[in-house]
């Protein structure tokens, strides 16, 4: 350890009665509370920070912001680590363990960096020509291979520990920023008591003008700032949220943001989140999100010490650490001059300020005369000499000579674009302003206004006048008039410019986007190749598409390409930018949607009795449906099965049915409605009776099945399938509210209110009589099948009775308010026991309906039809209904469509599966000889081998035919015989008497 | 996106499902051009950029179907009103003018 050597005696905004201690790639350092990774790193006098993502070039640190590309490193250990964390955001705390990145083995001696030797292959567009052929070793050798040499940091292998949670935020006017404009916006909104919220991504407020080392009201920015903060933060109508990401403007003032709850501590503290993800709904918006520096573009730019010069100043200013020794400031602007000013006050020698520029301002001239510092104008940095440590650079000056000048920083500044990506995320299409050479916004969402920096206005003075009038306006127009407009006073710095974006001439890589390593030789390429769109640029080179969204490349990239193609850059076009403006982890975009709470689970009144008695459960939806009971001595699910099929068959089970939906509908229209929305007629179903029944969606295809009881005159009572419970309930309701809202019927979902048990066997009568209060006749006379009726049970509980059969048996679905749903089981498994009865699940319930050639998920698949299932003959042609005209549309009606049969495999051994092809016997496996597939298969303990049912051209008309089921996919292919797709009890007798 | 449900208030769009449009009339059966009408009704659509009348149903809400009259190259919203109403407001005058 050798100290903080580069941390200033004084200065900064950082804690230095505290100390902090870290480590970076296993060596130990100190630093304060305040420091981000990246200063206190430099404080330590550690440069060299990572490896380049393609060329694995030795980086450092570039920016003192989220736009950072190169200082990416991994944090924390375990299920904590994070990968490409900037190091220019993360904050230091006491323990924090951070390592770099994309190097092996270690970050100084990286192997990997032999790609950079090989750099004339890996240019743009590498991949798609050079890993052409065979195509077979794509999986197994070269994309392996590529992807251990590229990337940046590891994902953590572990479940996140962490939670995350989301919140929803009001507010009249939303300040995006925490600078100069975005405090002075927020000042203004809050004094005329517009509800406001101020969002910051940086943990400390202030801005530029705290990075600049400013002078507002005559007094030093920090204090100014530290004013501001606490009027601010007395005002209850306004919220200051640091550490918030807004990074995204989405419809109708919705702002999205995520907010670094704990990032800045070792572990969050018991029922805080690490992150919060927060919807902001803002009347009106503040952008004041400041503006990036850009880069220049010259050989070997992103050697560590190579730095922007607003970077330079701010881990001056802001934390009290000198960057470097001997510094070279190179810059085609005005406002950069001003480094040499804080790097002379530092103590850090300043070897030249190198001016692109020809005549020297008299702003420049001021500045260097006063530091006495040499100006070279007319000149400009060719390359950076030196590798993990800068030792020199090339200047070229104004007649051409060449000079070098020694040094291990250098601060560039090609200028500021704006922050303008909110402005655009919902379409706005920024315009190009000459003045300050960039985009500034142009066309801007309802309801935003822009401010300061993110404006194109660069000067401090213009930032703080136009953050306090948006401030002012945006609460103006939610209603809240200030009292006047206050305004502290400052100056302007000069921002004068003249465009440099690259310089020619140079040796050693130019970089422009320097996190997805595309060098301004991959720009020409490109346009050599003819990829001189915009669009087609960022594809081919990849250039603004890493992490950063190219935020310190995009427009270096558009004006070379302007330069290269002879456009002027507006001419040349602009990407637009999506949200999220910086990385969102998807832990915080998921936030407590997860496992169990992401999906929870609905459970039926069985739940607890199933558990108790080993049963399994399955999901259908949300449903946890029980789905066997195995009993000791059962080798597998289907010896399960078969016992409980027989059980059922040869004398009774009972099975919870409580999950299909139930749909109560009552009002003196309800059978005309029903008439409309079934395929089958309702209006003549009698009181005391049920009716399968089948929707059709408009198109004329099957959306559901189920049955409807009608319970009283004007009240049904209608079960859907499970899975279409819902849909089936709001298409309902769309029939009601929007086709025929004259029609005088209301309606509710009831399926959580009762508890629905399926009694079927021989002896079900039997059993349920023993459970239904003696008073009701449940005899075949008494209660036919199809009868519905209220009942009491067990001593006068209500309940309702339906003559309901699924399993093809004698059944009864008996239903009692969900609250005794727990009991009645209970005392029906007692009843049943004197007849030997069990309890069923899902997987007896289906194979005894493919025995009956009953449909179900499989069937009603949203392609088939009436027709196709073999209910053709239920549908009505006496009413309109939904379905009625699409449904005999050309193709639809097609007599040729695949329809349902049955199939049983001529050798009676042979194992069926579902999905498999059907094929004439003769037939070629090909496409053009499929005649449809099997859709539901089980092994039938009634009859004793495999059956299936399945959906085949003509089927009805194939009876006794010899078919091929073909399955290449699991290698089977197997004689099946066309049958009735109904395998037991064809003639309906048992379900009578 | 957001909103503004007649019985609930102004909500977000997660608590919405979209359904589709909200200009086509369910035609009559015994209309002589029935298919045609209906194959118009349920599949053919203009998908012009502006003002878009549509219907959504507030799903994890009230159950109210609602028409939306949304700009859809800008997403902004112009009106929300209860599907019921402007059926009801539809009868009335398809009755006046018959």
């Amino acid at each position: 350890m050798t100290g903080q050597i580069n941390r200033l005696p004084s200065g900064g905004i950082i804690d230095r009665s505290r100390g902090v201690r870290f480590t970076f790639d296993g060596i130990v350092y100190d630093g304060h509370p305040g420091d981000t990774l990246a200063s206190a790193l430099l404080a330590n006098g550690v440069t060299l920070t990572g490896r380049s993502f393609k060329y694995h070039r030795p980086r450092g640190i570039l920016s003192a912001g989220s736009e950072e590309p190169s200082a990416l490193v991994e944090l924390r250990t375990g299920a904590r680590r994070e990968a490409n964390t900037k190091a220019t955001m993360a904050e230091v705390f006491d323990g924090l363990e951070s390592t770099s990145q994309n190097r092996w083995p270690s970050l100084r001696l990286d192997l990997m960096s032999v790609n950079s030797l090989l750099s004339p292959i890996f240019v743009a567009g590498f991949y798609y020509k050079t890993f052409m052929w065979p195509a077979a070793l794509w999986e197994k050798l070269y994309e392996p291979a590529i992807r251990r040499a590229a990337g940046l940091g590891r994902a953590s292998q572990s479940a996140d520990p962490d939670t995350y949670e989301k919140a929803t935020a009001f507010c009249d006017v939303l300040v995006i920023g925490g600078g100069p404009a975005g405090l002075t916006a927020a000042l203004n909104a809050g004094r005329s008591g517009a509800r406001v919220i101020v969002a910051d991504e940086n943990f400390a407020l202030g801005g530029r003008a705290i990075d600049d080392a400013a002078e507002i009201d005559g007094k030093p920015a920090a204090q100014w700032v530290a004013a501001a903060e606490g009027e601010l933060a007395a005002m209850k109508n306004v919220r200051i949220m640091r550490r918030t990401t807004v990074f995204g403007t989405y419809d109708g003032g919705t702002y999205g943001g995520v907010e670094r709850v704990s990032d800045h501590l070792a572990t969050p503290p018991a029922g805080i989140p690490r992150q919060r993800l927060w919807h902001f709904i803002a009347k009106r918006s503040v952008l004041a999100a400041g503006a990036t520096e850009r880069p220049i573009v010259f050989g070997n730019n992103d050697r560590p010490g190579v730095m922007l010069a607003g970077a330079v100043r701010t881990y001056i200013n802001r934390f009290g650490v000198k960057p470097g020794q001997r510094a070279v400031v190179f810059a085609n602007n005005d406002y950069a001059a001003s480094t040499v000013t804080t790097l002379k006050r530092a103590g850090v020698e300043v070897a030249a300020l190198v001016d692109s520029r020809n005549a020297p301002s008299s702003y420049v001239s001021g500045i260097v005369g006063a530091a006495d510092v040499r100006l070279i104008s007319g000149a400009v940095i060719t390359t950076v000499n030196g590798g993990h440590k800068i030792k020199s650079v090339n200047v070229r000056t104004a007649d051409g000579r060449s000079i070098k000048l020694d040094c291990d920083l250098v601060a560039m500044s090609g200028g500021w674009n704006p922050n303008i990506q909110l402005s655009t995320h919902v379409g706005g299409k920024p315009v190009w302003d000459d003045v300050i050479c960039s985009f500034v916004p142009g066309t801007l969402p309802p309801g935003m206004v822009v401010a300061g920096a993110a404006s194109g206005a660069l000067g401090l003075k213009d930032a703080l006048d136009g953050g306090a009038a948006s401030g002012a306006s945006a609460a103006g127009a939610t209603g809240h008039k200030p009292a006047g407009i206050s305004v502290p006073s400052a100056v302007n710095e000069s921002v004068a410019i003249s465009p440099l974006w690259r310089v020619d001439g140079c040796t050693g890589k130019s970089l422009v986007d320097m996190q997805n390593d595309v060098a301004s030789s991959d720009i020409e390429l490109s346009n050599r190749e003819g990829f001189r769109s915009v669009e087609h640029l960022k594809r081919y080179t990849t250039l603004g598409m890493a992490t950063d969204q190219g935020r310190t490349a995009n427009v270096n990239a558009l004006a070379i390409m302007a330069e290269l193609t002879q456009k002027s850059i507006p001419q040349t076009g602009m990407t637009l930018a999506r949200p999220p403006y910086s990385p969102v982890a998807i832990g915080a975009l998921a936030g407590h949607h997860r496992g169990k709470e992401f999906k929870p689970s609905r459970r039926p009144p069985s739940y607890t009795w199933t558990k108790e008695n080993g049963g399994k459960f399955n999901e259908t939806g949300l449903w946890l449906r029980p789905s066997l009971y195995p009993k000791s001595g059962e080798s597998d699910w289907l010896d399960t099965v078969k016992r409980e099929v027989n059980t059922v068959r040869s004398s009774v089970g009972i099975c919870d049915v409580s999950t299909l939906g139930k749909i109560d509908i009552q009002g003196a229209d309800a059978a005309l409605f029903l008439d409309r929305v079934y395929m089958n007629g309702m209006k003549t179903l009698a009181v005391g009776r049920c009716r399968y029944g089948g929707m059709m969606r408009e198109d004329g295809i099957l959306m559901d099945d189920g049955t409807v009881a009608r319970l009283a005159e004007n009240h049904y009572f209608l079960t859907t399938t499970t899975a279409n419970a819902v849909k089936a309930s709001q298409h309902l309701e769309l029939c009601h509210q929007w086709l025929w809202p004259e029609l005088d019927v209301q309606m509710i979902s009831a399926t959580e209110q009762w508890a629905q048990y399926a009694v079927a066997g021989p002896n079900s009568r039997a059993l349920l009589q023993k459970i239904v209060d003696p008073e009701f006749d449940i005899t075949d006379k008494g209660f036919p099948y199809l009868q519905v009726g209220g009942i009491t049970v067990c001593g006068g509980i209500k309940a309702r009775l339906f003559r309901l059969s699924f399993s093809g048996e004698r059944a009864f679905e008996i239903g009692v308010p969900a609250r005794y749903g727990d009991s009645l089981l209970r005392r029906l498994v007692e009843a049943g026991k004197e007849f030997g009865a069990c309890v069923y699940g899902t997987e007896s319930l289906g194979v005894m309906r493919i025995e009956k050639g009953h449909i179900s998920g499989p069937e009603l698949n949203g392609t088939s039809t009436a027709r196709d299932v073999g209910l053709g003959g239920m549908v009505s042609t006496k009413k309109d209904f939904i379905g009625r005209v699409l449904g005999d549309r050309p193709g639809i009606a097609d007599p040729d469509r695949p329809a349902l049969v049955g199939l049983r495999p001529v050798d009676r051994t042979a194992r069926l599966r579902s999905g498999s092809h059907f094929l004439s016997r003769d037939a070629k496996p090909t496409a053009e000889n499929d005649e449809g597939y099997m859709t539901s298969v089980c092994y039938s303990p009634t009859v004793g081998h495999w059956i299936a049912l399945g959906f085949l051209k003509r089927g009805p008309q194939r009876m006794g035919e010899i078919i091929r089921a073909y399955d290449p996919v699991r290698g089977g292919d197997t004689l099946v015989e066309v049958v009735s797709p109904c395998f037991v009890d064809a003639e309906g007798e048992k379900v009578r008497g | 996106m957001r909103i503004n449900c007649p019985c609930c208030g102004e909500r977000g769009i997660d608590e919405f499902s979209y359904y589709g449009d909200a200009t086509v009339t369910r035609p009559d059966l015994t209309s002589p051009t029935a298919m045609a009408e209906f194959v118009a009704y349920a599949f053919e659509r203009a998908n012009i950029p502006g003002p878009h009348r549509e219907l959504w149903y507030h799903a994890a809400g009230c159950h109210l179907w609602l028409v939306v009259t949304r700009n859809i190259a800008t997403h902004e919203i112009l009106s929300v009103e209860s599907a019921r109403d402007v059926a009801l407001a539809r009868n009335a005058n398809a009755k006046g003018s018959a």
